[in-house]
C-alpha cells in the first residue's frame, strides 16, 4: 500500500487547532523539524503536545511555544527553555509531567489496545494524586491510562513507500511507541525508497502503524550539548 | 579536606561490580564511567536508548542522533545497542539493570528522594528519574553534604516534593559514604581528613555512628 506522500503540506493536512498531537524525539534528536516548521506556518493553535521535551528556545517545540500555538504540555522533561518556563509559571500554558517510562508506556498501551497499567513509577510523588493505587506482590503501583493523538508526527532514518520505517541510533527513543498510537500517524524521513529496498529483518516500525510518509526537505539536527574530546 | 564532585565520582566507582549494567544520572554520576575499576566489566545504560554507551566523541565525529541522557553527544562501544523508549523502562522497571547513581537535592533518613521539582522556582520535570527509583534494586545518591544555603540535604524527611519514596540505599557525599536502613542514616566511611563530629554536624537526620569509622581509601 503507498503512503507516500509528496509534501510536508500535504502530509499535515487534516491538523486543526485544538487537537492532541503526539511528536516523537528526545532533546533535539529524532524530532520531525520539518513537520514542526510547517505547523508554525499553519498557525493551528490551542494544540495539546505529547512529547517527551518541549524543545529549545528556538528550535523543536520552542518554535510553536514561540508563537503560543501550545495550549498543553505532556512531557518527562522541560528544561532547557526559558519561554517555556515563563508560560507555565505564568499559567498560559497547562503541563502535565509524567515519569519518562510511564509516557512511553502510556503510547505504547495506546497504540497497542491497552487502555491502562500498573506501575511503580511515581507512587507516593504528586503523580500519583488521584490515581488508583493496588499492591501487587507487596509493593504499591498506580494505574496510569493509555494515550492517544489525532496525529503521531515521527521522525526516521529511513522508510519506504510502504510506510515501513529504520530509525537511527538514539534517534529512535519515543518514536515507535507514537507511531502506534496515532490516529493518523505521519513519517517525517531522511530518506525514502521504494518497497523492496529496506531489509524486512530490520525494520522497527511495520508500515501498518503509519498512514502517510514523505521525504523531509532539510534537516538540520540541530544538537543540544555538543560534548566532545580534544586530540591529543 | 572534602572531596570534589571527581571524588565522589571515585568513591562511587569502588561499589561497581563485573557484570553489572548501570544507569547513571546526570552530573556527579555521570563522571563515574571515568574511574571503573581495573580488571571489572560494567556496561552503561542511558535511558533515551543505548546500552554500551562509550566516551564522548573525539571533535569533529560527534553525531547528533547519537546522545546520552543528558543530552550529550556520546559514542557506542562494541556490542552496543540501540532500543526505543518502551524497551529502555522495560529494563529499568524490570529490573534488568543492576545499579542507579543519580544527584539528588534532598534525601531522607527513610530512603526517600527529591530531585525535580522546587515549587514556584525550578520545574525542570522527572524525566526518568521516578521510573529509575521506583524500579531499582541499588540506588546510590551522589550529591554534596549541604545545598548552597549550606543547610544539610541529609533529612529527617523531605521538604520538597517527593521522586521515590524509600528506595535509595546508600548515599555518597563529599564528606561521607552512608548506608540507609531502619529509617536511619549509618555512617560507613569519612572522606579524607574529614572528622565524624563534621559530618553529624552536617546530618539533620538521625545518624548512627559506629564505634570505628574508616577514612576513605581513594587512588
Amino acid at each position: 500500500m503507498n503512503k507516500v506522500v509528496t509534501n510536508v503540506e500535504k502530509a499535515l493536512e487534516g491538523i486543526k487547532s485544538d487537537m492532541t498531537i503526539m511528536l516523537g524525539g528526545f532533546g533535539l534528536c529524532g524530532i520531525p523539524e520539518n513537520s514542526i516548521a510547517e505547523l508554525v506556518k499553519l498557525r493551528v493553535n490551542g494544540l495539546t503536545c505529547i512529547s517527551n521535551n518541549a524543545g529549545v528556545d528556538d528550535f523543536g517545540l520552542g518554535l510553536l511555544l514561540q508563537e503560543k500555538q501550545i495550549k498543553k504540555m505532556i512531557s518527562s522533561y522541560v528544561g532547557e527553555n526559558d519561554e517555556f518556563e515563563r508560560q507555565m509559571l505564568s499559567g498560559e500554558l497547562e503541563v502535565d509531567l509524567i515519569p519518562q517510562g510511564s509516557l512511553a508506556e502510556r503510547c505504547r498501551a495506546g497504540g497497542a489496545g491497552i487502555p491502562a497499567f500498573y506501575t511503580p513509577a511515581g507512587f507516593g510523588t504528586e503523580v500519583a494524586e488521584g490515581k488508583e493505587v493496588r499492591d501487587f506482590n507487596g509493593k504499591p503501583h498506580i494505574l496510569e491510562s493509555a494515550l492517544t493523538a489525532d496525529f503521531a508526527i515521527v521522525k526516521a532514518w529511513k522508510g519506504d513507500t510502504e510506510g515501513n520505517l529504520i530509525f537511527k541510533a538514539t534517534a529512535r527513543n519515543f518514536n515507535p511507541m507514537m507511531a502506534m498510537a496515532g490516529k493518523i500517524t505521519v513519517a517525517e524521513v531522511e530518506e525514502l525508497v521504494p518497497a523492496g529496498e529496506l531489509d524486512p529483518n530490520e525494520i522497527h516500525t511495520p508500515g501498518i502503524f503509519v498512514q502517510r510518509i514523505f521525504q523531509g526537505e532539510r534537516f538540520e539536527k540541530r544538537i543540544e550539548q555538543r560534548t566532545v574530546q580534544q586530540k591529543a | 579536606m572534602s572531596l570534589d564532585k571527581t571524588g565522589i565520582a571515585k568513591r562511587i566507582a569502588q561499589e561497581l561490580r563485573d557484570g553489572w549494567y548501570v544507569n547513571l544520572g546526570i552530573g556527579i554520576p555521570t563522571l563515574v564511567a571515568n574511574y571503573i575499576p581495573k580488571g571489572i566489566e560494567v556496561e552503561f545504560q542511558s535511558e533515551n536508548g543505548i546500552l554500551g554507551m562509550g566516551p564522548f566523541p573525539m571533535d569533529g565525529e560527534e553525531d547528533a542522533d547519537l546522545i546520552n541522557a543528558g543530552k550529550q553527544t556520546i559514542t557506542a562501544l562494541k556490542g552496543a545497542a540501540y532500543f526505543d523508549s518502551a524497551t529502555s523502562f522495560a529494563m529499568i522497571r524490570g529490573q534488568h539493570v543492576q545499579l542507579t547513581v543519580l544527584g539528588a537535592m534532598e534525601v531522607s533518613q527513610n530512603g526517600d528522594i527529591a530531585n525535580w521539582k522546587i515549587p514556584g522556582k525550578m520545574v525542570k520535570g522527572m524525566g526518568g528519574a521516578m521510573d529509575l527509583v521506583a524500579s531499582a534494586d541499588n540506588i546510590i545518591v551522589a550529591m554534596m553534604h549541604a545545598n548552597r544555603q549550606g543547610q544539610s540535604k541529609l533529612l529527617k524527611s523531605c521538604s520538597l516534593p517527593l521522586t521515590g519514596v524509600k528506595c535509595v540505599r546508600k548515599v555518597v557525599t563529599n564528606l561521607a559514604v552512608m548506608d540507609i536502613k531502619d529509617g536511619q542514616f549509618h555512617l560507613v566511611e569519612r572522606a579524607p581528613g574529614v572528622s565524624v563530629e563534621d559530618i553529624i554536624k552536617a546530618t539533620e537526620g538521625n545518624l548512627v555512628v559506629p564505634e570505628n569509622v574508616p577514612e576513605m581509601v581513594l587512588d
